[in-house]
């Protein structure tokens, strides 16, 4: 620890001691999915914890999605607060059945009388090479469903603290890691705990446009902020941290000040939570426009292997820079 | 190693018995109003009947403690009410009504009760088995001794689901009591023409958990083959598969025009009916007569006509009320 209180850590880190700490704190916790034990987790989230806590409560299953999510679900229902991991946003789709059918329809379905404390973790995103079927971001299709809470913790204290809240509340709850963040390493609290989980966040402020992202884009557009200051443009950066429920005034408070909004958003254009984000901006804040929204979303295609086609398919800083020097320089 | 009810019938008490009988007489009395109910347009959406199955339901549950969970799928209005969910609850629930042990949002396929640890009431085929090893885990890592109860068909066994689950459950010892109906047809599709191996119970033991076909038209090896199985799944040594070869009787649900199989097939299978033959078993041995018969069927009349006047007295939940329940409305849930 430093003199200010502060030690040095990375998001991985970060997400292993809210684990950790939840462990603890919870003897109802526990951890379970495809190798998260004697592996140490496919991202090395959990190394260490099964030396700590043991195959019960870090507990390794077969490769069954479906399965391993719906017993994390029987389990919620039979009062414990399971995690579970899924290794990637892809293969959470051969669980789609539990997480739409059952974890998110249960409580409403028997009329109030099961609730479902439940918390699955994935890692989501491109950038990794990792191609077409390991790096998408769903999180804003499962955004599209309720009953479910999605979080998307970009910063080191997010990834340190939504998890505690995320167990503390009685509903499912999706916690998507964007894959290129876990070796992120940065300051934080020694004493990082508990951070609320229903409020975008102002990570930049500016008056000149609103650049709303979450997740893996974040320090992408908070880095084309910075060189969009140098050249004169004051961007304001939103992080939305929580797509459902979504905080749509911390975003429509931003546009009314800027009057101008951009979306930032991994995810495809098609269909996306851009396109939510946009339409609540229009129902919202329409008169407080001076431009249109505009959006910088992956392309519409699979995630490629080769790295310059990724690099293409994704929102970049550069892309971003671009884009709003160009909105801005048509219309500033 | 099926087990064979004539070996017990002898020893068979005359109140167990009639009991048995009566749980049967009831759930049939109750299904048969259910259709008349829905021909007459009070309860709508998917209906599906259990009767010609009632033998499973009554054998199964008399093996079950109050403290242990039961999973069951969308035909699941005998194990509901098996179960001591108030008829009044389920009828007002088919109804619609804010009354219903759902608040009128599950209907037919989705009766939920937390008193009774019912689980649904799940319309998702093969959906429900997940649920029931959580369930299960939950018990295992609280060191609980209770139970599960898992009820699915013989359609579920096609789907990925049955395997993570039979799997998983095998290898981690959960106490679940798996309980297969094979009525030998998903929706319409002949068992034979569904699967490449046709005896369920064989695909369970290949997970390495004792599993054993049984007369699923015969309440006595029903409740044997239960009471033998929840007691392996107490002991601790993992799950236990029961495949109870039964059959349906009506449509698979009220828009069926039956088209896959032939009359006479039903008509063959009805000399099975499992309340006919048990009915003339305990007449035969003395036990049942015209007046207790008629005593059971009129306990079961005035069962369902209350639970008809609470459903058409029920009320409907306000709209207002429409998002409710989506999230808990408590921390503390």
């Amino acid at each position: 620890m430093s003199a200010n209180g502060t030690i040095k850590i990375t998001y991985r880190e970060a997400m292993r001691q809210a684990i950790r700490d939840a462990m603890i704190r919870d003897q109802r916790v526990f951890l379970m999915g495809e190798d998260v034990g004697r592996y140490g987790g496919c991202y090395a989230v959990s190394k260490g914890l099964l030396e700590e806590f043991g195959p019960e409560r870090i507990r390794d299953t077969p490769l069954s999605e479906s399965a391993f999510v719906g017993a994390g679900i029987g389990a919620a229902l039979g009062g414990m607060r399971p995690i579970v991991e899924i290794m990637t946003v892809n293969f959470s789709l051969l669980a789609l059945d539990q997480i739409m059918n059952n974890a998110a329809t249960i409580l409403h379905m028997s009329g109030g009388q099961f609730n479902i404390p439940l918390v699955i973790r994935m890692c989501t995103g491109a950038g990794r090479q990792l191609a077409a079927q390991h790096s998408h971001s769903l999180e804003g299709w499962y955004a599209h469903i309720p009953g479910i809470k999605v979080l998307t913790p970009a910063t080191l204290e997010d990834a340190r603290g939504m998890l505690w809240t995320a167990l503390e509340d009685p509903d499912p709850v999706l916690i998507f890691e964007h894959g290129t963040l876990y070796n992120m390493e940065g300051e934080m609290a020694a004493d990082a705990g508990p951070v609320e989980i229903s409020k975008a966040v102002i990570r930049r402020a500016g008056t000149d446009v609103s650049l709303i992202t979450y997740g893996g884009t974040l320090f992408k557009t908070l880095q084309a902020a910075e060189q969009l200051a140098a050249s004169g443009i004051d961007a304001e950066v939103v992080d939305l941290r929580t797509l459902r429920p979504l905080d749509t005034d911390t975003t429509l408070d931003s546009v009314t000040r800027t009057h101008r909004a951009v979306i930032v958003d991994e995810g495809w254009r098609s269909g996306s939570i851009s396109a939510e984000i946009s339409a609540r901006i229009m129902e919202g804040a329409f008169y407080e426009l001076d431009l249109p929204v505009q959006r910088i979303c992956s392309a519409e295609a699979p995630i490629p292997y080769a790295k310059h086609l990724e690099d293409a398919a994704v929102p970049q800083a550069a892309t971003i820079f671009e884009s709003v020097t160009r909105l801005m320089g048509a219309h500033g | 190693m099926a087990l064979q009810a004539d070996t017990v019938a002898a020893n068979l008490d005359g109140e167990h018995a009639l009991g048995l009988l009566r749980e049967m007489i009831r759930i049939r009395r109750f299904e048969e109003k259910c259709a008349e109910l829905y021909s007459a347009s009070k309860i709508r959406g998917f209906l599906h009947l259990y009767i010609g199955e009632e033998a499973v339901a009554v054998g199964t549950m008399r093996a079950l403690t109050p403290d242990d969970n039961i999973v069951a799928t969308y035909r699941e209005h005998g194990h509901a009410l098996l179960r001591g969910i108030p008829a009044e609850s389920i009828m007002a629930e088919m109804f619609g009504k804010q009354q219903g042990c759902s608040r009128g949002r599950g209907g037919s396929m989705h009766l939920f009760d937390a008193k009774t640890r019912f689980f649904g009431g799940n319309a998702i085929v093969g959906g429900g088995l997940p649920l029931a090893i959580g369930l299960a885990l939950a018990d295992q890592l609280a060191h609980r001794s209770r139970i599960t109860a898992c009820f699915f068909g013989d359609g579920a066994v096609a789907e990925g689901e049955f395997h993570e689950t039979m799997n998983l459950a095998a290898l981690w010892k959960l106490p679940v009591l798996f309980c297969c109906e094979n009525n030998l047809y998903g929706m319409g599709t002949a068992l034979q023409r569904a699967e490449s191996e046709t005896d369920l119970s064989l695909k369970a033991t290949s997970y390495e958990m004792p599993a054993w076909p049984v007369d699923g038209m015969d309440v006595v090896a029903c409740e044997q083959a239960a009471q033998r199985g929840a007691l392996a799944v107490r002991g601790g040594e993992g799950p236990c598969f029961l495949e109870f070869r039964t059959y349906r009787f009506r449509a698979h649900s009220m828009y069926d025009p039956q088209l896959y199989r032939t009359k006479a097939e039903v008509e063959d299978w009805k000399k099975h009916d499992p309340i006919a033959t048990f009915q003339e078993k305990l007449r035969a041995e003395g036990i049942l007569d015209d007046g207790a018969l008629k005593g059971i069927e009129d306990e079961a009349a005035a069962e369902i006509e209350k639970a008809i006047a609470f459903a058409e007295a029920g009320t409907l939940e306000p709209v207002e009320d429409l998002t409710r329940f989506v999230y808990s409305e408590s921390k503390s849930q």
